[in-house]
């Protein structure tokens, strides 16, 4: 019996312009569709996407690293009691639920500087790979300059406002929240951090300001930690944070866009133009 | 007024029309946040009865934002066409959907009752209407629109070439756009969402667009996706805009969020016009909408999210646009939770649009923290298809790098041509004939011909 002959894939005599972009663009094509390989990977992709979206925080081994620089942890949920809730109901996010909120009563918190907080947002892979190396250095250096710390917080399915709550609990002056951000299909363990000065429960994004891509391939930790320290520095001079505060490189604004459209694209934070997405 | 249905001895009541059409929804997550949601399944479809059983007039008579305090309600109002609501101004909800469903509704009749129809009377009647009917009736809907080609026609399928990059970087785009234009892309527009909303980076990307264009004499037009205040700016500066684009929705509170209101429209809208680019059609604007939108800049005034969705198709229609895209699963897993709602939304989007005389192209998409996936966007880009949608994006490899979302690929365009046997725009169609691009099967015609594409950009 006669083989069918295997079928020759049409490559695209283009390819050396897979040098200008990283957009999927000469794959080729089987009759009219995608190749195999290309149709994998991008499942391939689409999967990390997802088990990011899907992961938790991986208490036992960030209370652990914790130990070592020696602050308090306590372990908190937001009032979105799993995953898909989470995901429908971004407003239960923003909220601790009632035993998270006692704990903090419980720990008679006095007035402090600084209040981090790791929470989990829309990759806990984010958190799990990056926030260790990040939040060691920043306490060191905060402390070198004499800023007191409260208590570190472990959040589950937090949303971005989180933070206003925990650090009006623990009577910070400011809060930084590092949280992971919605996956791509090119990155999906990427962080992003959150300053807010004096936080409370009610604030609006354009009070905060933000530095995302924070991972191995990305920001570094010792940059991360220089551009946050700045931003810490300059929020206790100008006793605020958000739209008037500057990012110090290229006087690039580091607050979140808010509802208005900056490209004229429909901008919501969870699905706008390259937004750390978390609100 | 208040409406009421009685389903085994139990009176549900509505308050009034608001929440009458927010009951009668489908269930989406966005309704839910938004405590619009029916609260059970019986709750929904006594909604959708009572809803069947109301008269159209009276959507002429509540207006579920009051006329004093939003502009597009006053544009509904003031601009329904009495005339053309006259043949069925003695019909219920329930009987529009019976007649649109019915031999008696053809393309022409859809056409000449469209001005005749208030968004929230087609919000109303897709209520009622299970997929399969949303899919009939829209592919009895033609609207033809032209600038450089003609897109629209039955028969035909056209693509938004989207070549993002997240830096803007003029090579990396021009990669993408000749990556698309080898794929038979580009016949709706060759549309960019650029990185930053800078004027210069705008007029240098369309300058880039233009230049190609003209080189290859290709029969389309473009469009960079910034802010219409920007785009108008430009035009005073004389740099080649082709589409004039803007994201609007269906309350005036959220269109103030975007930054725009129905008199910036229409300075536009006017300022697209006195280019007089187009060559064969002056449709020049290219607007963009989403369940949801209004929402989450809090600005939905007691709506659900797809009679928001609708309202925003009167605006659009004002200004007679080339392209009207939704870009159903945009917006995310709180206003449009899973595929299932996502399929759902982008059937009613596309149906209600093309009854409301717009030419309905669709971003059939998600985000990665949505319960979707490419089988998903396979299953609504199909039934589109089916349904005779206007135009689809093209993506490379379905995957936005700039946006960081999943959308539908060159390839996913082919596909759809040739399982449903339809071509792209006829001007474009020639085109990559003489091109020695591809034929109107989609076959590569390797003429070598189109080399000269990436040879003048790029020294390949």
């Amino acid at each position: 019996m006669n083989k069918i002959l295997k079928t020759n894939i049409e490559p695209d005599e283009w390819q050396s312009l897979k040098a200008y972009t990283d957009a999927r663009i000469a794959l080729g094509k089987t009759g009219v569709s995608i190749p195999v390989a290309a149709s994998m990977a991008f499942k391939l992709a689409h999967a990390h996407a997802k088990d990011a979206v899907y992961s938790s925080l991986d208490q036992s081994k960030l209370i652990d690293l914790l130990k070592e620089i020696h602050q308090p942890v306590a372990a908190l949920h937001s009032q979105a009691a799993n995953r898909d809730i989470y995901l429908q109901r971004p407003d239960l996010g923003r909220r601790l639920a009632d035993d998270s909120v006692r704990k903090l009563h419980q720990l008679l918190a006095q007035p402090c500087d600084l209040c981090i907080i790791l929470a989990d947002g829309l990759s806990a892979s984010a958190i799990n790979e990056n926030a260790w190396p990040v939040v060691n250095l920043l306490v060191q250096t905060a402390k070198s300059m004499n800023f007191s710390l409260s208590a570190i917080s472990l959040v589950e399915h937090a949303r971005v406002a989180i933070a206003d709550e925990i650090g009006s609990l623990l009577k910070a002056k400011l809060s930084i929240i590092f949280i992971g951000e919605r996956p791509g299909l090119s990155s999906f363990d990427s962080m992003g951090a959150y300053i807010t000065y004096a936080p409370s429960p009610g604030l609006t994004d354009e009070r905060r300001n933000c530095i995302s891509n924070i991972r191995q391939n990305g920001l570094s930790a010792a940059l991360a930690v220089d551009k946050i320290m700045y931003l810490v520095r300059e929020a206790f001079r100008l006793q605020t944070t958000g739209v008037s505060l500057k990012d110090n490189d290229i006087g690039q604004p580091t607050q979140l866009p808010t509802g208005g459209p900056s490209n004229g694209m429909i901008i919501h934070p969870t699905a706008g133009s390259n937004l750390p997405v978390n609100e | 007024m208040s409406y009421q249905y009685t389903i085994r001895e139990f009176t549900y009541r509505f308050d009034d029309l608001r929440e009458l059409l927010a009951k009668a929804s489908p269930l989406r997550s966005g309704d839910v946040l938004a405590g619009l949601a029916a609260v059970t399944y019986e709750e929904r479809v006594a909604a959708q009865l009572a809803l069947s059983d109301v008269p159209l007039r009276n959507f002429l008579n509540e207006a579920v934002i009051p006329y004093e305090n939003d502009e597009v309600t006053r544009l509904i109002i003031d601009s329904h066409d009495r005339d053309a609501f006259l043949p069925i101004s003695h019909f219920t909800v329930g009987d529009l959907r019976d007649w649109l469903l019915s031999d008696q509704a053809d393309t022409l009749a859809l056409q000449q009752l469209t001005m005749g129809l208030t968004p929230e009377m087609v919000a109303a009647v897709s209520k009622l209407m299970r997929n399969q009917d949303l899919i009939l009736v829209a592919k009895k809907c033609e609207v033809v629109t032209r600038f450089r080609n003609t897109v629209g026609l039955k028969g035909h399928l056209s693509v938004r070439l989207q070549p993002n990059h997240p830096l803007d970087d003029v090579r990396g785009i021009a990669a993408s756009v000749l990556d698309g234009l080898l794929y038979g892309s580009g016949d709706a527009v060759i549309g960019i969402n650029p990185a930053t909303d800078s004027p210069s980076a705008t007029a240098k990307l369309l300058y880039l667009i233009n230049d190609l264009r003209e080189r290859f004499e290709i029969p389309t037009q473009s469009c960079i996706l910034s802010h219409i205040t920007t785009t108008i700016e430009l035009i005073a500066q004389n740099v080649p805009v082709d589409l004039v684009f803007q994201s609007i929705a269906g309350t005036e509170k959220a269109n103030a969020s975007f930054g725009v209101n129905l008199a910036i429209l229409q300075e536009g809208y006017e300022a697209g016009l006195s280019l007089n680019r187009g060559t064969i059609g002056n449709n020049v604007m290219y607007f963009e909408s989403g369940q949801g939108s209004a929402l989450s800049s809090n600005a939905h005034v007691g709506l659900d999210q797809q009679t928001c969705e609708v309202r925003s198709y009167a605006v659009a229609r004002q200004f007679k646009p080339f392209l009207h895209n939704s870009v159903v699963g945009f917006i995310g897993p709180e206003y449009l939770f899973d595929g299932k709602q996502i399929i759902r939304a982008g059937l009613e989007d596309h149906f209600c649009g093309k009854l409301m005389g717009l030419p309905m192209g669709m971003d059939i998409c998600y985000t990665n923290h949505a319960q979707a996936d490419q089988d998903d966007m396979d299953t609504l880009l199909t039934m589109l298809g089916v349904s005779g949608i206007n135009f689809i994006m093209g993506v490379p490899g379905a995957d936005d790098i700039m946006l960081n979302y999943q959308s539908t690929s060159f390839h996913d365009a082919l596909y759809l041509r040739r399982v449903l046997g339809l071509r792209p725009a006829p001007e474009f169609e020639s085109w990559l004939l003489q091109q020695g691009i591809m034929d109107a099967d989609s076959r590569r015609l390797f003429t070598g011909n189109e080399k000269k594409l990436y040879a003048v950009l790029f020294e390949v």
